[in-house]
C-alpha cells in the first residue's frame, strides 16, 4: 500500500487520520494524498467511512462536537486545523449526494457563495456564474432563465447547477459525496465529463457507490471497509490487479 | 347499536357547538349591523355614551397594537433563533426557558395586567420619573407604552411558536449548503434562516396582534381610559380601546339601556377585526405550507 507516484502537488493529504465516536472508530488510519491534476476516487459499501471523510476535509465535521480526530491533515502543506474555516472551505469545495438549489432563482444560487465573499459587481458575479455553469455543462440549457427559481429545474440539472455553484468560488479541491447517485445516465456522463475538465484545475475527491464510474473517471482509487483502508492505489492497478482479496471481492462484484 | 348512538351523540355534541357560535355571531350581526355607517367609525362618542361614534377606540386599539407588535417581533424572533440555531439542543437553560415560556402562555391575563402596573409603571415609568424627570410625573402612571408592553409580553410565546414552528420547517441541507460555500453562521441565518422564516413571523405576528386586539385585561390597569376627549399623541398618554369600551358601555355607562345599539355594533367591529386577522394569519399560513410541500 504505498502511495502512487505524484504527478502534481498534493493539495489534501491525510496522515493517519482516525475519526472516532464515543471510543468507537469510524474512519481510519487513513494516509492518502490528493494532488493537483488527478481524481482520487472513494469506493466501499455504505458505513465505510467514505463521507465521513469528505467531511473532515473541508472541516464541516466541525459541527458534530462528538466526533474526536486524530492525526493530522494538510491543505497545500499547512495543518487543517490552523486554516481559517470560513477560507478553507471557499477554497474546498463540496458536492452533496442530494441536489440542493437554494430557494432562489438560478442566478443567485450561483451568486450565493460570492456575495457571502463581499462581491457585489453585477459583472462578476455574473462572469463567475457564466464560467460556473460552462465548466458544469449546464449553460446551454439555462442562459435564457437564469431569474427563474432553481427548484424548476430538473434532478440532473439541480445537481450540475450545485457543481457549478461550487465552482464559481474557483476552488483549489473539490469533494463530491455520490453526486450522482440519484441521476440519469445522460446528467451522470455530462457530470463525469465536467469532471474530467476539471482536473486540470483543481484537485477531485470523488466519493461514489458506482464502481464502474470510479474505474471511468478517476486516476487513484481508495477502498474504504468499515472505515478502514484496505488498498489505495492508481485506479487501473487497483481494478486489474488488486493486492487484497477484499478488494477483488469488492470490484468484482462478489462482495458479501 | 352503542355504536352508531355513539355517533349520533358526538355529532349532537358537534352541532351544539356550531348553534352556540351561530347564535352568538347572528345576535351580533343582527342587532349591530343597522348603527353600522362610515360616521360611526369616524366619530367621538358623545351624549354619555348614547349617541356618536367609536373613532378613539378604534385609533386607540390601533395605535397599541403598533406598539406592541414593534416590541414583540424583535423579541419573539430573537428569542426563537436563540433557542433553534444557538442553544445547545440538551442544555438545562433551554429546558427551562421553553418551559418559562409555554407557561407564560398558560398565565391569565388579569395577572399580567397586574404585572404590568407593578413593573413597568411603579418600578420602570417610576424609576424614568426619578432619573430624568426630576420625579415629575410623566411615566409613572397608565401610558399606552406601558400597555403596550405588557401586551407584548402576553402575545410573546405566539411570535415564539410560530417562529420556531418556521425555523424547523428549514431543510438542514439549505444550511450545510450556506456552510461549505463559506458561510458564517450569522451570515447563514441573515441569507438561509430569516428569508425562509419570514412567513412563520407574520403568521405569529398576526396572531398575537388579533389575541393583542381583544383582550381587555392587560390593559385595565396599564394605560386604557373610560372616555377622553382628545386621542393620544404621545407615548405616555393614555387612551380608549374597543374591547375596554365595551366593558365601559355594558357595565359602566349612565345609562346602560341607551347605549345597548352602540353596544352591538362596537363588539361587531370588533369582532370583524379579529376574525379578519385571524383569516389573514391562516391564509398566510396555509400558503407557507403550499410552498414548502412544492419545494421538497
Amino acid at each position: 500500500m504505498t502511495a502512487p507516484v505524484a504527478v502534481g502537488t498534493p493539495v489534501l493529504e491525510t496522515r493517519a487520520l482516525k475519526v472516532s465516536v464515543a471510543g468507537k472508530t469510524l474512519l481510519g488510519p487513513v494516509s492518502l494524498d490528493v494532488r493537483l491534476g488527478e481524481i482520487l476516487s472513494i469506493i466501499g459499501p455504505a458505513g465505510s467511512g467514505k463521507s465521513t471523510l469528505l467531511k473532515v476535509l473541508n472541516r464541516m465535521t466541525d459541527f458534530e462536537d462528538s466526533l474526536q480526530l486524530e492525526g493530522t491533515v494538510l491543505f497545500r502543506g499547512q495543518d487543517l486545523a490552523e486554516v481559517d474555516v470560513i477560507d478553507l472551505r471557499r477554497r474546498v469545495g463540496l458536492v452533496f449526494p442530494v441536489p440542493t438549489p437554494l430557494p432562489m432563482s438560478i442566478f443567485e444560487n450561483l451568486a450565493f457563495g460570492l456575495r457571502l465573499k463581499g462581491v457585489r459587481a453585477h459583472s462578476e458575479l455574473m462572469q463567475r456564474a457564466e464560467a460556473g455553469l460552462k465548466a458544469a455543462y449546464l449553460w446551454e440549457e439555462v442562459k435564457d432563465r437564469l431569474a427563474m427559481p432553481a427548484s424548476n429545474l430538473s434532478g440532473g440539472q439541480q445537481q450540475r447547477l450545485c457543481l457549478a455553484r461550487t465552482l464559481t468560488l474557483k476552488p483549489d479541491a473539490l469533494l463530491l459525496d455520490e453526486p450522482c447517485s440519484g441521476l440519469d445516465p445522460i446528467s451522470t456522463a455530462k457530470i463525469e465529463e465536467a469532471l474530467t475538465a476539471l482536473k486540470r484545475e483543481m484537485a477531485i475527491v470523488l466519493v461514489t457507490n458506482n464502481v464502474k464510474q470510479a474505474s471511468r473517471v478517476s486516476d487513484n482509487t481508495a477502498f474504504l471497509l468499515m472505515g478502514e483502508l484496505v488498498e489505495f492505489a492508481p485506479t487501473v492497478d487497483l481494478f486489474t490487479n488488486p493486492k487484497d482479496k477484499r478488494t477483488e471481492d469488492y470490484v468484482t462484484g462478489r462482495f458479501g | 347499536m352503542i355504536g352508531s348512538l355513539c355517533i349520533m351523540l358526538s355529532a349532537l355534541c358537534c352541532l351544539t357547538i356550531v348553534g352556540f357560535v351561530a347564535a352568538i355571531l347572528g345576535d351580533i350581526a343582527y342587532y349591530g349591523v343597522h348603527l353600522l355607517s362610515w360616521q360611526f367609525l369616524t366619530t367621538a362618542p358623545s351624549r354619555g355614551m348614547t349617541e356618536g361614534g367609536i373613532f378613539p377606540a378604534i385609533f386607540g386599539t390601533a395605535f397599541l397594537v403598533i406598539l406592541m407588535t414593534i416590541a414583540v417581533i424583535p423579541l419573539g424572533v430573537m428569542t426563537a433563533i436563540y433557542l433553534h440555531e444557538y442553544a445547545s439542543k440538551k442544555s438545562r437553560t433551554v429546558v427551562w426557558i421553553r418551559l418559562a415560556i409555554q407557561n407564560l402562555a398558560g398565565v391569565p391575563a388579569i395577572v399580567f395586567g397586574l404585572f404590568g402596573m407593578g413593573f413597568f409603571i411603579q418600578f420602570v415609568g417610576v424609576g424614568i420619573d426619578k432619573a430624568f424627570f426630576a420625579g415629575h410625573l410623566t411615566f409613572g402612571q397608565p401610558a399606552i407604552l406601558w400597555a403596550a408592553l405588557t401586551l407584548a409580553l402576553l402575545t410573546m410565546p405566539t411570535v415564539v411558536v410560530s417562529t420556531e414552528e418556521s425555523l424547523r420547517a428549514i431543510p438542514a441541507a439549505h444550511r450545510d449548503v450556506a456552510y461549505s460555500l463559506g458561510a458564517t453562521k450569522l451570515q447563514m441565518i441573515r441569507r438561509i434562516v430569516l428569508p425562509q422564516a419570514l412567513g412563520g413571523i407574520l403568521t405569529g405576528t398576526i396572531l398575537a396582534v388579533g389575541r393583542g386586539a381583544g383582550e381587555v385585561a392587560p390593559i385595565l390597569f396599564t394605560g386604557a381610559a373610560y372616555f377622553l376627549p382628545y386621542l393620544p399623541k404621545k407615548l405616555n398618554d393614555q387612551f380608549m380601546e374597543l374591547g375596554y369600551h365595551i366593558y365601559v358601555m355594558a357595565t359602566q355607562s349612565p345609562d346602560v339601556e341607551a347605549t345597548k345599539p352602540i353596544l352591538y355594533s362596537t363588539v361587531f367591529v370588533l369582532l370583524a377585526l379579529t376574525f379578519a386577522l385571524n383569516f389573514t394569519a391562516i391564509w398566510i399560513r396555509s400558503r407557507i405550507r403550499q410552498r414548502l410541500r412544492l419545494e421538497r
